[in-house]
């Protein structure tokens, strides 16, 4: 044990996936507390007073929550296997994909809890303009947003990669095809393929019920 | 070879004014080009294709974006002089923390607070807000001299910048910042007593009156 790794994560939740992975790539050993998102643990309230939210990181008791935050922390805590280039300019890039991807998460809750007609279809083309960008500026004709192999921003966007094929077969409308967009299509089957990747995925039907009821339940509350 | 540092930004951001107070701490020579966000510059677009925004910082032809972003970068290429942010991994996560804090919090919040209407409803729910927003920063603050402790840092001038817009949220949110924060206030004339700080933050008389002319512009006044 790292002087003592906790992760307080969520089963379906991408944000903690990312920081499983970047421990898991980094060979860090951990505890992980599943959390009880309807009944909040004191541990959870105590470690991010300021959102409650999970994933929290817990380091000889010492806690960091966000995950951006968190995966530029085991970033420079655990060096080995580095998921960020060294380049100043570099890792601007970097951060800013990070960043984008971030700032683009409604444009994809929209399509999620998106029914039918002209707001389904507002929101499957303003999705399918960020994946475009992504795909065009993003990656660009690399493997990965990395470049040869997976970094920070191939972590931090990995929810492209398994958790919007729940979206786009909730909605039924898919998105992501080798004819529209083959380098992301590309990319989503290269980046499941990543052993580190592969072997850490919550279980794909059990993970679409989930998203299926976190819809319906959206969806009735509009 | 000289660098060229190139600033594309906006005389009221307060996003812009954070590169300019990092520039300042790090003695960094750049051209300032004010931009009309109005009317964008090919320059502009060229440079920031994606969100068409500034501050834009342009080193050696390359375009960084994203103020934080800028921030970190100009961190690391500057580096001998005036580190923004400490060493230690766990102090960095802070600061990221609450900077990032910062930008998911504040600007939202106090935009709702200059653009309500009236007194009513509407004001008082934008001034809960925003008066709660800044008690947890200033909670976070604590008896400390700046958010990096004893040494003015990347916390700081992610959240400094927005100083000169406090007269205009007062004004338009019928409340007094100082009533409600005075430790805030006092990190406020703390940080404004350094050069890097009060040559970088626009004057707060006319930031007061350019968002009194966007509340005429928007109809609210």
């Amino acid at each position: 044990m790292e002087e003592g790794v906790k992760v307080v994560g969520f089963w379906p939740s991408p944000y903690s996936q990312k920081v499983i992975w970047a421990l898991k790539q980094k060979g860090v050993a951990y505890d992980y507390i599943e959390e009880d998102l309807s009944n909040k643990s004191q541990l959870l309230m105590k470690s991010n007073p300021v959102y409650k939210k999970i994933p929290v990181l817990l380091h000889g008791g010492k806690p960091i929550a966000e995950s951006s935050v968190i995966l530029e922390y085991i970033e420079e805590t655990w060096p080995q296997n580095p998921l960020l280039p060294k380049e100043a300019y570099e890792r601007a890039s970097a951060r800013f994909w990070i960043q984008f991807g971030a700032e683009k998460g409604p444009t994809f809750g929209s399509l999620f809890t998106s029914t039918a007609g002209e707001e389904q279809d507002k929101a499957a083309k303003d999705a399918l303009e960020v994946l475009k960008i992504l795909e065009e500026q993003g990656l660009g004709n690399n493997k990965f947003f990395g470049g040869d192999s997976i970094n920070l921003v191939d972590l931090a966007l990995g929810w492209l990669a398994h958790w919007f094929q729940c979206i786009e077969e909730l909605v039924e409308i898919k998105l992501i095809e080798p004819t529209t967009l083959p380098r992301l299509h590309a990319w989503v089957e290269n980046f499941n393929q990543v052993p580190v990747i592969h072997e850490n995925l919550p279980d794909k039907k059990r993970l679409l019920a989930h998203m299926k009821s976190i819809r319906e339940m959206s969806i009735s509350a509009k | 070879m000289a660098d060229e540092v190139i600033l594309l930004d906006f005389w009221a951001s307060m996003f812009g004014m954070r590169v300019r107070v990092a520039l300042a701490e790090k003695g960094v020579h750049y051209e300032y080009k004010e931009q009309d966000l109005r009317n964008k510059s090919p320059l502009l677009l060229q440079m920031n294709p994606i969100h068409k925004k500034i501050p834009v910082l342009i080193h050696n032809g390359k375009p960084i974006c994203e103020s934080l972003i800028i921030v970190q970068y100009i961190d690391e290429v500057w580096h001998d002089k005036s580190p923004l942010l400490a060493s230690d991994p766990y102090q960095k996560a802070q600061a990221r923390f609450w900077a990032d804090y910062v930008d998911k919090k504040l600007y939202d919040t106090g935009s709702k607070l200059w653009t309500a209407k009236g007194k009513g409803e509407e004001q008082e729910a934008a001034k809960k807000d925003f008066i709660e927003v800044l008690k947890v920063l200033e909670g976070e603050l604590g008896d400390e001299a700046y958010f990096g402790g004893q040494s003015f840092g990347f916390v700081d001038i992610s959240l400094v910048t927005f100083s000169c817009w406090f007269p205009a949220y007062e004004t338009f949110g019928n409340l007094s910042i100082e009533k409600e924060c005075p430790k805030l206030m006092a990190w406020v004339k703390r940080c404004k007593e350094k050069e890097s700080v009060s040559k970088s933050l626009a004057d707060e008389k006319v930031v007061l009156e350019f968002l009194g002319t966007m509340r005429k512009t928007l109809g609210i006044d």
